[in-house]
């Protein structure tokens, strides 16, 4: 039942361009939900975010965004679904509050979602949390530390961000004795 | 590569078909980790696939992706795009499938129908590319993940549609692929399949269509109007004029309640609230007030009831508030015990006795279960390391000791948890331990405990459960818990404490010792009984004729479901068990929770200075208790429930029907000639009394609500289209009418008063005085009756609810804080500013109701758009144009709705939902 749109078009045209893909894709959407669909050139076109992001990064010569090794391609394929049915599919505070803190736990040891490499994953999570993390209180930005760790940093990685705003993170701990 | 396994379900059905396929060298382990995973993102039937490096994968189908990627199948856009329609679109539809085969036993053709539109989807992407699998000519990773998902509902391809003939084809050659074949034996079939309904059991229900059976969505009104036999209608008519002579006696128990011989006895507890802690609004409907409600409506059935409860006052907790206010702990406990005694009577709360754990009952109650456990050998002794401080003479609780942090150097962490990095911590790790009460330095030193062996007594423990939840009414979540507790392995408990706030442990070594709190805690049920009656054995001590129900908040069901019957297991003395226990979720405060710190939140001494009165605060906890899944507060939809259900709906039904007879009849009940119009209605009534009976003898006691709703929604429907105040004017037969529809229209609100009486009690009060109705018909039976006949008198009718305005909602949010008005954007009923969605009071009573003209045009064109879906359906006439004409009827319903001044949410249609 959330009223905040929707996750969709608008970050495929975000990634694209942090891809230097050039303009000009046609997207549609589908369903209730809006999921997009990226007409091709050949058959009936690409549905679903994870897929068409995945289809971007290929045509932009870019695999190494969707990892190296089997290993490294579950772990993306992974933290992508991880995004698309949970992150997406959150519709309470409760839910958010779970969100964030799986990822706190899963970050607490980890530079990115799949370890120390910058994949598709964090991209698209990125985008995913953007409007929740914009929200987040002082205080609740200091509990989920690692999380607003790593969104810092990919919020500051070259191209990311684009016309999102700049989430704030302070530097100094202000709430010791919070529990 | 280890690959766990543990639950043999639909996501292990795909994990293995694809390790087979992959022939990937895993190790595999059914059964779930010894220890928790460290991180919580996956649920705990996930399987999971630990790699080499140590990386763990938790996505049924990454770790598919893994296993073909391992084989040198990379990923193409195709299978991509299954794998995200899986995971997004067909996973949930079909766990509600499976439910709906394994738990509501419907047969694998009804489930498959109930996944319609995503098998077309499959069938069509099968028949448009001609190829024999889903990505290509040889199976992939897309064809494993759908298959295992789709195999445990349907088994063969017979379960589909013979239409589906593409699909048909398809499933058969996976499931005489050899990894397919090898995996389902493994895993599932056929008898795993009860295994897995086990564990869907204990899940809440997943939240589709499923759950709808119960509503009143006006959909579903329209099939109860055509449920309506000759039949019903004969028989609710016989039920009316037997009158109430037809009721049973309303039983007075003798006091003390005792149990009765040959009656349904009924004990209810609720949990016992923390002493020093005020009770907010989530604690009252979490356990309290729910208690209330079903306690009430057990004697307004004449079963004979005792209600009890009781602050929880020993412990760690107390005592170091009594250092914090600088009094003992009996002073302590005197004083909230008082506070919470004085809120629970301002909510009206019925209890038969309300006591406290720090009494002599207590401690012979709580000594006496520890000697027999301990005569019978279900008592361990452990030597614990424990911070000792030499100045206090005493061995220091976790609470007692200050110190650095372990892992993070802070210089003020608490002995059971760091507030700086918020890990728990064993107190004796701490570094420069401090005595907090002395500021002295403690010394670890060995100290004796008493443990309860859990693990002796698991399988007596798993017996009765199995007993219990066979017969009883459990809710999920309190069975899931409890089965998780189970399954994580039950181990010795500490059931001592070096405290002095407690149940002294009556046994030589130990005497300086006392009982820890939650040994101690539930046994305040048994002991506030005795309290009230010598005679309290015969209440818990006496399983054959009394039935226990346990309500609390879903954070308490180990310590009922597991520990404290382990406790009386035990001890063996033939005690009365749980047999139903009823849990609820949690109540959040306009999207966030209550904190008494942060000052947010309605706590239960401020509810009164709200000036809203008692009822309307039950009313709208237990209109929105968190039955199922949470549920939140919210101020402006308290005032929207008020002015729109209560005023609106409730209030001025029974007002109009009062006031009726008072203008129109001189204040007496007029004579009733019956129409086959006011049977029908009868039977309508009859039918929701039912539903009602059957929802809250299964504590659904928010959905058993809106039955009441939904008889004074048909009340005033009944009044608008048969005009009384009109027909008063008429001829003969047209006040003859009047008279009838008035005497109907009050016996309804008499019956309402009743029904209404364990939810608002007050109100309730009030139209007993109001109609007068005699105290011999306020009892339930499953009939509705004429209990105010001809003849009968009213008293002085007068308006039951108050309107709330939005000025005083939006000053009452400012001053309990949380939920910023951008907040709300999250709740679309009510982003809708107040005034826009607020229809104007009804009038007193509507003898000329605002463009009543309209109003009546309106009631008769949804009376026959009904009726000509109805005839459509009967003819079976064509779907599309069924549909049409439904979406018509719906429209009509709803602008009849925003004329009647009702909210409009209720005449939104949710959405076709059909068998």
């Amino acid at each position: 039942m959330a009223a905040r749109p929707g996750p969709g078009v608008g970050e495929l045209v975000l990634l694209e361009k942090l891809l230097g893909l050039p303009k000009g894709s046609k997207y549609g959407v589908q369903g209730e939900r809006k999921i997009p669909v990226l007409q091709t050139n050949s058959g009936p076109g690409l549905t679903g975010i994870m897929t068409i992001a995945a289809y971007l990064v290929k045509q932009a010569k870019k695999e190494q965004l969707l990892g190296s090794t089997a290993e490294e391609k579950a772990v993306v394929q992974q933290w992508l679904e991880y995004r698309v049915t949970q992150v997406d599919g959150s519709s309470s505070k409760e839910d958010t509050r779970i969100i964030l803190k799986d990822l706190n736990i899963h970050l607490e040891d980890k530079v990115y979602l799949a370890g120390n490499v910058f994949t598709l994953a964090d991209i698209l999570m990125y985008y995913g949390l953007h409007h929740i993390m914009v929200d987040l209180t002082v205080q609740e930005k200091e509990k989920y530390l690692n999380v607003s760790r790593w969104f810092n940093h990919i919020q500051h990685y070259p191209g990311v961000r684009q016309h999102l705003s700049n989430v704030v993170f302070i530097k100094n701990r202000l709430y010791t004795n919070a529990h | 590569m280890q690959l766990r396994v543990p639950v043999r379900g639909p996501a292990a059905l795909k994990v293995l078909a694809a390790a087979g396929a992959a022939a990937a060298p895993v190790q595999l382990v059914w059964g779930g980790p010894s220890e928790p995973p460290r991180a919580p993102l996956r649920p705990p039937w996930a399987p999971a696939l630990e790699l080499d490096s140590g990386t763990v994968l938790f996505s049924p189908n990454a770790i598919c992706q893994f296993f073909f990627l391992t084989r040198g199948d990379e990923p193409t856009d195709l299978s991509n795009q299954w794998l995200e329609w899986e995971a997004t679109e067909l996973q949930p539809a079909a766990t509600a499938a499976l439910y709906a085969r394994l738990v509501l036993g419907r047969t694998a053709l009804e489930a498959a129908q109930g996944l319609g539109k995503l098998l077309t989807h499959i069938e069509q992407s099968l028949a448009r590319r001609g190829a024999a699998f889903l990505a290509g000519d040889t199976p992939s990773v897309a064809d494993v993940v759908v298959w295992g998902t789709l195999f445990p509902i349907l088994q063969d391809e017979n379960s589909l549609p013979s239409e589906l003939q593409a699909l048909r084809t398809w499933f058969q050659s996976m499931t005489l692929l050899e990894a397919c074949r090898d995996a389902a034996d493994s895993v599932l079939m056929p008898k795993a399949l009860l295994e897995f309904k086990s564990y869907l059991q204990k899940q809440p229900p997943p939240c589709l269509a499923m759950q709808r059976a119960t509503s009143n969505e006006p959909e579903e009104e329209e099939g109860s109007e055509r449920a309506l036999t000759e039949e019903e209608i004969a028989a609710a008519a016989d039920a009316w004029a037997r009158g109430a002579a037809a009721l049973p006696k309303p039983w007075q128990p003798q006091k003390p309640v005792l149990p009765v011989e040959g009656m349904r006895n009924v004990l209810i507890t609720s949990a016992l609230p923390y002493v020093n802690n005020v009770p907010h609004l989530g604690n009252i409907i979490g356990c309290v007030l729910s208690a209330d409600t079903f306690a009430r409506y057990c004697r307004l059935r004449n079963w004979n009831t005792l209600y009890v409860c009781g602050t929880d006052e020993y412990g760690t907790a107390t005592e170091t508030k009594a250092v914090e206010e600088g009094l003992t702990p009996q002073e302590i406990c005197n004083k909230y015990h008082t506070i919470h005694a004085d809120i629970y009577r301002w909510f009206d709360i019925s209890f038969d006795c309300f006591g406290r754990t720090t009494t002599p009952s207590q401690t012979t109650i709580a000594q006496d279960i520890f000697q027999r456990l301990l005569a019978r050998g279900f008592l361990l002794q452990d030597t614990v390391e424990q911070l000792r401080c030499e100045g206090c003479q005493r061995f220091l609780a976790d609470r007692f000791v200050e110190g650095t942090c372990p892992f993070c150097s802070y210089e003020e962490a608490r002995g059971d948890q760091c507030d700086k990095c918020g890990k728990l911590i064993n107190a004796v790790e701490l570094k420069n331990p401090q005595c907090k009460l002395c500021r002295g330095v403690p010394t670890v030193k060995p100290t004796q405990h008493l443990f309860l062996d859990l693990p002796k007594l698991e399988e007596r423990l798993e017996a009765w459960l199995e007993q219990s939840w066979a017969t009883g009414d459990w809710t999920a979540n309190a069975r899931y818990i409890t089965r998780s507790w189970i399954r994580d392995g039950l181990k010795p408990r500490c059931i001592t404490r070096d405290l002095k706030w407690g149940t002294p442990v009556p046994l030589d070594g130990f005497r300086d010792k006392v009982f820890y709190v939650w040994f101690d805690a539930p046994i305040g049920y048994l002991s506030i009984t005795a309290n009230y009656t010598d005679q309290w054995e015969r209440w818990w001590k006496n399983p054959q004729q009394v039935e226990l129900y346990n309500f609390m908040a879903k954070d308490n069901v180990p310590f009922h479901s597991v520990i404290f019957p382990c406790s009386l297991l035990g001890a063996d003395d033939n005690y009365t068990l749980v047999n139903h226990l009823i849990a609820t979720e949690y109540l959040n405060y306009e999207d966030g929770k209550f904190s008494k710190s942060r000052g947010v939140g309605v706590f239960g001494d401020m509810a009164k200075d709200t000036g809203i009165p008692a009822d309307i605060w039950r009313f709208y906890l237990l209109y929105l208790r968190p039955e199922g899944q949470d549920s939140a507060f919210s101020w402006s939809d308290l005032m929207l429930k008020n002015n729109s259900e209560l005023l609106n709906n409730l209030g001025n039904f029974i007002n109009r029907a009062g006031m009726f007879v008072c203008k129109f009849f001189g204040g007496t009940v007029p004579n009733m000639v019956l129409t086959p119009d006011d049977k029908r209605l009868l039977a309508r009534v009859t039918l929701e009394l039912r539903q009602y009976h059957q929802l809250l003898e299964k504590v659904r006691i928010r959905e058993a609500l809106r039955c009441i709703l939904s008889i004074s929604r048909h009340g005033n429907q009944y009044i608008q289209v048969n005009e009384p105040w009109k027909r008063i004017k008429g001829d003969e037969k047209d006040r003859q009418h009047a008279g009838t529809v008035t005497g109907v229209a009050v016996n309804m609100a008499s019956l309402l008063a009743v029904m209404l009486q364990p939810y608002m009690p007050s109100v309730s009060l009030a139209i007993q005085g109001q109609l007068c109705i005699p105290p011999d018909s306020f009892v339930l039976s499953h009939d509705f009756t004429c209990t105010l006949p001809p003849g009968h008198r009213v008293g002085t009718v007068s308006p039951l609810f108050q309107k709330l305005e939005n000025d005083r909602v939006e000053a009452l949010r400012r001053r309990f804080g949380g939920g910023q008005p951008e907040d709300l954007a999250v709740e679309p009923q009510a982003k809708q500013t107040p005034s826009a969605s607020q229809p104007p009071p009804a009038p007193e009573t509507l003898m000329a109701p605002i463009d009543s003209q309209r109003l009546q045009e309106l009631t008769q064109e949804v009376a026959r758009q009904g009726n000509h879906v109805r005839q459509l359906k009967a003819n079976k006439a064509e779907k599309a144009q069924i549909d049409m004409e439904v979406a018509k009827l719906l429209e009509l319903k709803k602008q009849l709705a925003l004329a009647e001044g009702k909210s409009p949410e209720v005449s939104v249609p949710k959405g076709k939902q059909k068998k």
